[in-house]
């Protein structure tokens, strides 16, 4: 008699409330990026096996040449993916907002993912332009994905710009740390009430995973995917973390304790099996 | 009446480009041989939406970005 649960008993022990987002439902809590592939089908397949169906993409000119190839967007199926065009190589609001402007009328989407840099060796967030582009873009009817840093305050004042889903890094962009500042991140989730992605950073698996079991919504990522040995098998690695991390938090852990808690019942023994009488 | 010029000279994501006179935004993306759905355009830093390309007639001197999607994060 095979001991794997049913799926029935597996659906009603990981019950969750749907991701949502500014109405936007999304069937996986994991969000990924387009770039640093090695090809349009790496990315294609790395999608898929990542389990995401939501998708950033970056806005640039195009190219030219007459020899052009193929577009990135004949490699993504709209039908499947959500695309969330970003602001990537922004440095102030006033190319963001353009940059956002020309994402919308592409893709004819309100949905965008805001970042306003401060440089380019850290590409950490500018907080005062991040600011100003999520007020400016949120008046203008967008539904603003921002990035931001891990500081909860300024996670605060792009919620009351009109922001609809709070990003702070973990660690700066592509730089693999993970998470460095968990507390942040879940006092944040204490301060905010629109949904937190935590995005930036992001190493392996368990990076994944301990963001998700800080209490956030959900997870984007793109180098630890794209930039990895078998970047095929990680996108499967982070589609389990995800859901691991995600039932983890529900699940409610254990508490740390300094001392030990058997796990099996001291009553019953046989004799001796204590050693004569307990040692100190 | 001054003689209108035969060509328009605007500079098309920096490069400078010659087009002729009444060429539209919309025009401007077929000579390019680029397809329609997966460009956006912006002239003088402001965008021009999809809906006004047929009509909207570069000027001299215009700067012109013309934009798609790639990969990024």
């Amino acid at each position: 008699m095979s001991d794997t649960p049913r799926p029935a008993d597996e659906d009603a022990a990981t019950r969750d409330e749907p991701f949502v987002v500014a109405g936007h439902r999304f069937a996986s809590r994991l969000l990924v990026g387009t770039g640093k592939y090695a090809s349009f089908e790496e990315t294609r397949l790395a999608l898929e096996l990542s389990g995401s169906d939501c998708v950033t993409v970056a806005v640039r000119r195009v190219n030219l040449d007459p020899r052009k190839g193929e577009s990135l967007l004949d490699h993504i199926d709209r039908r499947r993916y959500t695309i969330l065009p970003n602001t990537a190589g922004c440095f102030d609001a006033e190319s963001a907002v353009r940059t956002a402007q020309l994402g919308r009328d592409l893709l004819d989407t309100p949905l965008v993912k805001l970042e306003v840099l401060g440089d380019e060796k850290t590409l950490l967030p500018d907080p005062v332009g991040t600011l100003e582009a999520t007020r400016r873009l949120a008046a203008d009817g967008f539904e603003v994905f921002v990035y931001t840093s891990d500081d909860p305050r300024l996670a605060v004042r792009l919620e009351e710009a009109g922001a609809v889903c709070v990003m702070p890094a973990g660690s700066p962009i592509g730089s693999g740390q993970g998470v460095l500042n968990p507390n942040a991140i879940r006092i944040t989730r204490e301060l905010v009430r629109v949904p937190i992605i935590v995005d930036a950073g992001v190493g392996t698996a368990s990076d994944v995973c301990l963001a998700m079991e800080l209490g956030v919504e959900g997870v984007l990522l793109n180098t630890a995917i794209a930039g990895a040995d078998q970047p095929l098998r990680m996108a499967v690695a982070m589609r389990h973390a995800v859901v691991a991390g995600r039932q983890a938090f529900l699940a409610g852990r254990i508490g740390k304790r300094l001392h030990a808690n058997a796990s099996s019942p001291m009553d019953g023994r046989i004799a001796g099996a204590d050693g004569g009488s307990p040692r100190r | 009446m001054a003689d209108t010029p035969a060509n328009v000279d605007v500079a098309v994501n920096g490069v400078a480009t010659q087009v002729p006179a009444g060429t539209t935004v919309a025009g401007l993306i077929e000579r390019l041989g680029l397809r329609p759905e997966l460009v956006a355009v912006e002239i003088g830093g402001a965008l021009v939406p999809r809906a006004r390309r047929s009509e909207r007639v570069l000027a001299q001197g215009e700067a012109v970005e013309i934009v798609t999607l790639v990969g990024g994060g």
